[in-house]
């Protein structure tokens, strides 16, 4: 391929299509400069997006600032949550509509050093809080496979992107499933690393002891690339663990005969959708003829998870959040009469109607003669929860079962009725309580939806995860299917 | 356990955030909706548990107490929505 073959239209499949790593050889080679790549990639954008809504600003590419980087020249677009020094950072936000970031957050300086190259910042639920990208301030994203659906959230716009082949990869984070579920809705693979694995600093809190940024991209090779670059020790971020990241890459190929794979045997209950259930099913056999050995877990009290969630996420967003006081940075209210004024009329006109809510759920939960009766009985089934995932990792090394209960709904579908919304995040956020690594590897479509297959780990067991995934990923070829968009010829 | 209209101003307040009265009943249901499901918290078997406040057990770090950044007033002034000779701006607190 010459540069003249590098489309501006978007409809080259072999480079949209192309892993990093065939990206990046195709840079070594001199097929294409990474301004070519970043100027395709840019076009495309530029032709697709608006029929999507997947990204809140777009960034004007800059040289790489590595040439020999593994994601030297590599296009991306952040979740509109992380900090990058002199781009407007919204978080989905009126109330960061205008914000423009004053440093890099960690995860950016790492992509950057490692040459990536940012062409925008993508369009999420507001402060990360909502299942359906419903609640940006800069509007609701389209799925790429069906535009009456959601594309799930809080990362709807990464899974959106990358789904739409607008970016290789992207960034985003999950505090209840805000990667594994619009990864599983738009037919991408996303993976929330172990809390602690990637630095915190610069990401836009949200939950504080849930919070954990990851990488939404088309397969799990390239998200062990970009995992592997962006995770690791921060002295800045004081939870962030102090423990050696491992070359994801190398353990890829293992075989996974004789791996032990846990089903949760709840998970398959009537609130699974029978037709996503059958999809998970038949993932779970193909990583049985891979040779693996599954094992019926107990993962009960989902429902007690949720609850526990719904207290605590809500309780560490209405701290976090009191520092919007349209005083020092942010929205600002039009002629406050005084002091009580300008804080409460800038809160209430710079946050939208979910943040509000679980800012004043949380404040409930905290305040004084309620606190016992939820924040510290939520923490408590916090415990219970995680004693769970404990007692069954001695019986598996991972856990296999559905992301959501359904593919993505239609959207409006749940808009009226939070407590509704929150059901779809009943398997996703488990997982967060106990701070376990997950992912979302597409396994099959239903209906023309796409169905993500969850894969749980041990605690800073991303390896291996990476690993089952991509040994699934050798099996079958749902990761490599792209949707169908409008002017676009390479729908395959 | 369900919110009364008071309880929700009251919070509302501590919170700063203002509820006006044609979004108190919607938000109240919402929010009602929402502690409903804290009824599942209501099990015996988490009485003995020890609360959970962070996924992973580990120390707080110390860092030597240096100083790492450097003043940068002018650019985290430059955010400010209303300033004037590197202050703040507020309506008057005392008259």
């Amino acid at each position: 391929m010459s540069t003249s073959d590098i489309p501006h239209r978007g409809g080259d499949a072999a480079l949209i299509n192309a892993s990093i790593a065939e990206l990046r050889a195709g840079l070594a080679a001199g097929e294409y400069t990474a301004n070519d790549l970043s100027a395709a990639f840019a076009a495309r954008i530029e032709t697709i997006d608006p029929s999507l809504n997947s990204l809140v600003s777009r960034v004007e590419p800059v040289e790489p600032a590595s040439e020999t980087g593994r994601l030297a020249g590599i296009p991306y677009v952040h979740k509109d949550i992380f900090c990058a020094k002199g781009t407007r950072t919204t978080c989905g936000s009126r109330m960061l509509a205008d914000w423009v970031a004053p440093y890099d957050s960690t995860v950016h300086e790492r992509l950057t050093r490692s040459g990536a190259v940012l062409l925008g910042k993508a369009n999420m639920d507001e402060f990360a809080m909502g299942s359906s990208n419903e609640n940006s301030h800069f509007g609701a994203v389209a799925n790429p496979w069906d535009t009456n659906a959601v594309p799930g959230g809080s990362s709807g716009g990464s899974a959106a992107a990358v789904a739409a082949r607008l970016v290789p990869f992207a960034t985003g984070t999950d505090t209840g499933g805000s990667i594994r579920q619009p990864a599983a809705f738009c037919g991408v693979t996303g993976i929330k690393p172990t809390y602690g694995r990637v630095s915190r600093y610069g990401m836009i809190a949200y939950a504080s002891s849930f919070d954990q940024g990851g990488v939404i991209a088309k397969s799990a090779e390239d998200c062990a690339t970009v995992l592997g670059e962006m995770a690791g020790f921060d002295e800045r971020d004081s939870t962030s663990a102090d423990r050696e990241v491992p070359d994801y890459a190398a353990t890829l190929n293992d075989s996974i005969a004789g791996l032990r794979v846990g089903i949760p045997r709840q998970w398959f209950s009537e609130a699974l959708d029978p037709a996503v259930g059958d999809a998970v099913t038949a993932a779970i056999d193909e990583l049985r003829a891979a040779g693996a050995e599954t094992v019926e877990i107990d993962l009960p009290d989902a429902d007690i998870a949720l609850a526990a969630y719904y207290l605590l996420a809500p309780a560490e967003a209405s701290s976090n959040l009191s520092r919007f006081d349209g005083v020092r940075f942010g929205y600002r209210c039009e002629d406050p009469k005084d002091l009580q004024d300008l804080y409460e009329r800038s809160r209430s006109e710079g946050f939208g109607a979910e943040v509000k809510r679980r800012i004043l759920v949380g404040t409930y939960a905290l305040s004084a003669g309620y606190y016992d009766a939820f924040y510290r009985r939520a923490q408590k089934a916090r415990r219970l929860v995680t004693d769970h995932f404990q007692r069954a990792f001695e019986q598996c090394d991972v856990i296999a079962g559905p992301v959501t209960p359904t593919p993505a709904f239609d959207r409006g579908a749940h808009s009226d009725d939070p407590a509704k919304m929150y059901l779809e995040d009943i398997f996703t956020i488990p997982v967060n309580l106990a701070g376990l690594p997950g992912m979302s590897v597409p396994a099959g479509f239903v209906a023309g939806r796409p169905v993500g297959l969850q894969l749980i780990g041990r605690h800073f067991d991303e390896a291996r995860l990476l690993n089952v995934a991509h040994q699934y990923q050798q099996r079958v070829d749902w990761h490599t299917r792209m949707p169908s968009l409008g002017g676009d010829s390479s729908n395959h | 356990m369900s919110l009364t209209n008071d309880q929700l101003q009251a919070v509302a307040h501590l919170a700063r955030i203002a509820v006006e009265p044609d979004w108190a009943e919607a938000l109240r249901s919402d929010i009602n909706g929402i502690l409903e499901q804290a009824d599942r918290l209501d099990d015996p078997r988490l009485n003995d548990l020890e609360p959970m406040a962070h996924p992973l057990d580990q120390v707080q770090r110390l860092r030597p107490d240096e100083v790492t950044e450097t003043d940068d007033r002018e650019t985290l002034m430059a955010a400010a929505p209303a300033q004037e000779n590197g202050l703040f701006l507020v309506p008057k607190v005392i008259e």
